[in-house]
């Protein structure tokens, strides 16, 4: 019952971490909140789902979908971020929050307002691992999270334009006196996001087999929580307080029962803002790293 | 008046009271988005009231004003420690508490997720809700040309600065957040005893988003830039009703343009200088 627990709470935190991630990558790197995160999730999910059933292979489908909603990131780029690069932090906020209305409620005339699932994947076949029953979706669900995330690690620890990121968050300046182009870093930073947003609209839809128009509010602002509560702008606090999150939600529905669920978790994210701004991992940092 | 003004004149005193709850933190700089907090707890507080303890509206209002204010200066504490983007976050998760708070306890007083239905028979007057919009203006008018005024708007242009001038910005930025929870208090009060009805749903995180929405388009460091945007955005959806099912999609471009167009808001605190609108001023201007 524990493990079961456990493992679902991870299933759930994977998506969480993911959407967390996808906060930081613009939180780290411009000090930037974008709130239609929630709503690119739930593109990617459709946008998957729309090409599925144009007849594509889920191969093609997913990456498609995906390089659809980092698209439509940098248009968000474009539109609330470059413009405003000099205004007070709220500004851009509120303009991704208008972005957020304008894609829901497009979505929604578009797409209609019922839910829909995707088609039959795979054979699902069940493994019993001790006591924990997993199947095979989310087996595979739960591996395509762990290489996003690793690479996105990776992409930022090794790359040439990672370094760039990385450069830019500390000091954008400086950064590009040093030859960093940031014309070129900033659209790649959302770009990912993006791309990273849709990425988890896809797993999500597909582990929970919901896709509607309303399925980003939710998980966007949990996402919002992970980050905050891993600590803000580092890649790899945002797995962890993803991770968190979704523990939480699932052993608060499993031992206190399904109306403790959304208290317990926003009561961690107000508690992780007013007794620990910086978060769990902020400690373990010798020195502040933003992504 | 027929009765659709009526209730679109309603709607626009409510908003503008919301308006005014979120200038007030972010006049010291505070931003808040848990203000639909403030205004559910308001609300239910005076609520349960009239209908349980069969009190009257007006300390009815009061008392669910006051206990919003409390909790709001509860909040402010630990509040002030958060900065901008962390602070609004905090602020978010705060009002997502209440939130569900009313959606998961107190169900045998407040009817928890079904709403709590017949508070009252007949809906308050029109007057009710622009008495309270009169009594707040005119109490922020007061404030803003008095030395605590000056001292709040010196606090959000610099905090450092105005805590050597001898400004205690911890009481300032407390009293602020306090004070914008109790207008929620009573905009939430109002508007149980308005519609007659209310359900956790009402209050949820696009409630607050809107109120910040009016301050910021309106302008953010002029209380009339709050009632500016407050009327701006009750009145857009009404005369775009031709769009049918797209005027969601319409509001959201709106917000996109005007923040491009105008960043700082609709109305600036310069445009209330005797001389702005002087010709050889304007085209000095950067």
């Amino acid at each position: 019952m524990f493990l079961q627990q456990l493992f679902n709470g991870i299933m759930l935190g994977s998506t969480y971490a993911l959407i967390a991630i996808s906060f930081t990558l613009l939180m780290g790197v411009l000090n930037m909140l974008n709130f239609a995160i929630g709503e690119l999730f739930m593109l990617g999910a459709i946008f998957g789902l729309t090409f599925v059933n144009f007849g594509m292979s889920f191969y093609v489908a997913f990456p498609l979908a995906m390089i659809c909603t980092g698209c439509t990131c940098l248009i968000i780029e474009r539109v609330s971020f470059r413009p405003l690069r000099n205004a007070p932090p709220a500004i851009p906020l509120l303009s991704t929050m208008g972005f957020s209305i304008l894609i829901g409620s497009t979505a929604e005339n578009i797409w209609g307002s019922e839910r829909s699932q995707f088609p039959q994947w795979i054979e699902p076949v069940d493994f019993h691992i001790g006591p924990v029953l997993i199947s095979s979706t989310e087996l595979i669900i739960l591996a395509a999270a762990v290489v996003i995330m690793i690479g996105l690690d990776l992409f930022i620890q090794r790359t040439r334009i990672g370094r760039g990121m990385r450069a830019v968050a500390e000091n954008i300046d400086t950064a590009s006196i040093l030859g960093v182009d940031s014309n070129l870093i900033i659209p790649a930073a959302f770009f990912a996001s993006g791309a990273l947003a849709g990425a988890s609209g896809i797993l999500f839809g597909l582990s929970f087999s919901i896709v509607s128009p309303f399925m980003g509010m939710a998980p966007g602002i949990k996402g919002i929580a992970a980050m905050i509560v891993g600590g803000m702008g580092n890649i790899r606090g945002a797995i962890v307080g993803g991770m968190l999150i979704g523990i939480i939600e699932v052993f608060s529905v499993g031992y206190l029962g399904a109306t403790a669920k959304d208290f317990a978790v926003y009561g961690a994210l107000f508690l992780a803002l007013v007794i620990r701004p910086q978060g769990i991992l902020g400690m373990l940092q010798t020195e502040r790293e933003r992504i | 008046m027929s009765i659709y003004y009526l209730d679109l004149f309603s709607a626009l005193g409510i908003n503008v009271l919301l308006a005014l709850s979120v200038y007030c933190p972010m006049v010291t700089g505070q931003l808040s988005i848990g203000n639909a907090g403030f205004m559910a707890i308001g609300a239910y507080m005076s609520a349960m009231l009239t209908v349980h303890l069969h009190m009257a509206l007006f300390p009815a209002l009061i008392a669910g004003g006051m206990v919003a204010g409390f909790i709001g200066l509860l909040v402010g504490f630990p509040a002030l420690r958060l900065k901008g983007l962390f602070l609004a976050m905090a602020t978010l998760g705060f009002g997502e508490i209440v939130r569900n708070f009313f959606m998961n306890f107190l169900e045998p007083l407040t009817g928890g997720a079904y709403g709590f239905r017949g508070i009252g028979s007949d809906p308050i007057s029109v007057f009710w809700i622009w008495g309270w919009v009169v009594f707040f203006l005119i109490f922020l008018h007061f404030l803003s040309r008095s030395r605590l005024g000056l001292a709040m708007l010196a606090t959000h242009d610099d905090e450092t600065v105005s805590e050597l001038m001898g400004i205690n910005i911890v009481r300032l930025k407390i009293g602020a957040f306090g004070l914008g929870a109790f207008i929620a208090g009573v905009a939430g009060g109002l508007f149980a005893h308005y519609y007659l009805y209310i359900e956790p749903e009402f209050f949820n995180v696009w409630r607050s988003i809107y109120m910040v929405l009016f301050v910021i388009m309106g302008g953010m460091l002029t209380f009339w830039g709050g009632f500016m945007g407050a009327a701006f955005f009750t009145l857009l959806p009404e005369f775009t009703r031709v769009l049918h099912d797209w005027r969601g999609a319409f509001f959201g471009l709106v917000i996109i343009v005007l923040m491009i167009i105008r960043p700082s808001g609709i109305l600036t605190r310069e445009m209330f200088r005797w001389d702005y609108w002087r010709p050889s001023l304007k085209e000095a201007k950067p």
